[in-house]
């Protein structure tokens, strides 16, 4: 414990801008994998436990895209698109036949491809820790906000996932696509009775979820290393989102992702060893309090 | 088949008591007859690698048995019960370190642990539903062996505890000598699963199967379930928890592995693999894992894609664990043979 760190950080303007920084690029990419999961979760009331290796996918197909082209742009784009067709025949596949399922068969199939695609990206891409290093238009120096360090890259980051948080958020409140969704959520068979194809429906569900969450790993390969075990940790911190803000809820993924990217980066300055227990004992009192999660609906 | 289930668990309370001691009888002897055909075994075989995978066996097997008595039984899924297998070791390998008290003070002195730390985790988990239950243990799960991470001091962070767990003698049982360890571990595994039987088949043992299929049913009559699932929460705890005991004393250590969600996912696949209908179903997935790890892990090293297919098979192919399908067939062939009142 060093909470004398802890003080004279939060007396600092500089250290409190770099520390508040990174735990808001930690709640971005955190926010990303987590909508998906509460996403998944909300239409098609799976719990899908292999979410995590939609980010591990994003990260190593944008480092392997961006080693072949040289270009980032092609990087986070094919982070994105490769993981949406492969959360698209994942849901197709596999997850289709546990729908309607006890959870525990769900969890399992999810386990089971937990330790599959592991394996395949240490397979693909060798056991060794791996790092697609910085985009050349990224190495510039660093800004200086109130004496604190911030690198352009991290705005970047911030920036397209708060574009994705506002256009997923409007998207599904306006769009027919959007209503369409939250009808399937609500009532699949009634949906399905009017003539829309439902199947196609969780598909995209799905296949929009892998996309964020491959957003996220593709985001997140400049400044992570890259291993095969990657993705679970950002599983178990996106399960604490999603639970934290509210199973199905949105805002309550954006909410629970930035509280956990702040306990996580001041965290490590009070708690250098016990951080990842704060992140527990953060969802152990609000699920105590509240069981449904902080935006949650009561679940029928 | 809710229903009908849900009908059977306010029978079987009269019936249970008149056929409750035969049945005792019959189980105590299986018991019985099972210990010594274990405790043979070293003297027709000889094979220490025989004796290892029998011990390893032993404290995974009453770990997914007590995990079944949640899932099969009560029909609580815990993604953190390997915690207590975790406590269990740690708990025990730390007595015997710091303290040196004998054996047996520190097996009670650790289930003591275990009860308390059981109660104030089962007290927080039990009145949740299904899948936030399920995450509710998975955190208290992390928070442990974050825990046990953290607190290097006391417990050696990741490298674990090292530096062996002596084994000083009692009752002229030397735990040292590999076949004390083996024999022992074979007392306690079965005297565990004649203990989760007894809960299993008792009064208790049909209320918990009747929460699994109706709570609210179960409620109304009277029952208190939360206090009903608690009590089996803390009970599956301290059957975890001496499997744990049963690991540190093995390995002469505790790792932190031991208290990592990977525990409890292998619990509920084990319990998957043999089955959750039968009682000795958890037992049978038990060795099937570890014959499929070892030939695995010899065969090539990525053990995870062969695993995960077996996994896939048994939850999308047949949908359900192997002692189901043997006891289906009986139930078939005895079906063909005759009609017999059930």
């Amino acid at each position: 414990m060093d909470l004398d760190a802890l003080a004279s950080c939060l007396a600092s303007p500089a250290c409190l801008v770099t520390q508040t920084t990174s735990g808001l690029i930690i709640g971005m990419l955190l926010f990303l994998v987590a909508v998906g999961l509460t996403l998944i979760f909300g239409v098609l009331k799976v719990v899908n436990f292999s979410h995590g290796a939609f980010y591990m996918f994003g990260a190593y197909f944008a480092m392997t895209a961006y080693q072949l082209t040289g270009s980032f742009a092609l990087a986070m784009l094919s982070g994105a698109v490769g993981t949406a067709i492969l959360g698209l025949v994942f849901e197709r596949v596999f997850m289709s036949r546990v729908y309607g399922r006890d959870v525990l068969m769900q969890l399992l199939v999810c386990y089971a491809f937990v330790l599959i695609f592991d394996d395949v990206v240490r397979m693909i891409w060798g056991p060794e820790f791996k790092s697609m290093g910085m985009p050349a238009a990224f190495q510039v120096p660093p800004l200086f906000i109130a004496g604190g360090v911030v690198p352009p890259y991290y705005l970047l980051l911030i920036g397209v996932a708060l574009a994705a948080a506002v256009v997923l958020g409007l998207g599904l409140a306006r769009s027919r696509i959007g209503k369409v969704i939250r009808a399937a959520a609500h009532n699949p068979g009634m949906v399905s009775a009017l003539g829309i194809n439902t199947g196609l429906i969780y598909g995209g569900v799905f296949a929009l979820g892998g996309m964020l969450a491959g957003l996220a790993g593709a985001l997140a390969a400049p400044v992570r290393s890259l291993t095969p075990g990657m993705g679970f940790s950002v599983l178990i911190e996106s399960f604490i989102v999603t639970v934290i803000g509210g199973m199905g809820s949105i805002i309550g993924a954006l909410i629970g992702a930035l509280l956990i990217g702040l306990i996580r980066s001041f965290g490590s300055l009070g708690f250098p060893l016990f951080t990842e227990g704060l992140m527990y004992l953060f969802m152990v009192i609000v699920l105590v309090s509240r069981p449904t999660g902080l935006f949650g609906k009561e679940v029928a | 088949m809710t229903e009908l289930q849900a009908g059977q668990g306010t029978q079987p309370l009269d019936v249970a008591r008149i056929d409750a001691r035969p049945q005792r009888y019959r189980d105590v002897l299986i018991a019985l007859v099972a210990f010594v055909v274990l405790a043979l075994l070293p003297f027709i075989f000889g094979s220490k690698q025989l004796l290892d995978f029998v011990i390893r066996c032993a404290a995974y097997g009453l770990f997914a048995t007590s995990l079944n008595l949640l899932v099969g039984y009560t029909g609580l899924i815990s993604f953190g019960h390997g915690m207590f297998f975790g406590l269990g070791a740690y708990g025990f390998g730390l007595m015997m370190q710091k303290t040196g008290v004998p054996i047996p003070v520190a097996f009670v002195a650790t289930l003591a642990m275990t009860l308390v730390v059981a109660v104030v985790i089962g007290a927080i988990c039990v009145r949740l539903k299904e899948i936030y239950f399920a995450f509710v243990t998975l955190a208290f799960q992390m928070l442990i062996h974050s825990t046990i991470l953290s607190w290097q001091s006391l417990t050696g962070g990741d490298q674990g505890l090292r530096g062996g767990i002596p084994r000083p003698p009692f009752l002229s049982i030397d735990l040292s000598n590999h076949l004390h360890l083996y024999i022992t571990s074979c007392a306690l595994l079965v005297i565990g699963l004649l203990l989760m039987r007894q809960i299993a088949q008792s009064p208790f043992g049909y209320t918990l199967r009747m929460i699994r299929d109706n709570a609210t049913r179960a409620s109304f009559i009277g029952i208190d379930v939360w206090r009903a699932k608690l009590t089996i929460f803390v009970l599956a705890a301290l059957f975890a928890s001496t499997g744990g005991i049963i690991m540190a004393l093995f390995v002469s250590g505790a790792y932190p592995e031991f208290a990592y969600w990977t525990i409890s996912g292998e619990g509920i696949f084990i319990n998957m693999l043999g089955g959750v209908t039968t009682f000795l179903g958890p037992m049978v997935g038990t060795v099937l894992l570890l014959i499929l790890n070892d030939t695995v892990t010899r065969l090539t090293e990525y053990h995870g894609i062969v695993l995960g297919i077996v996994i896939l098979f048994f939850a999308i192919g047949l949908r359900k664990g192997l002692m189901d399908f043997v006891v289906e067939w009986f139930a078939q062939r005895r079906g063909e043979v005759g009609e017999r009142a059930p």
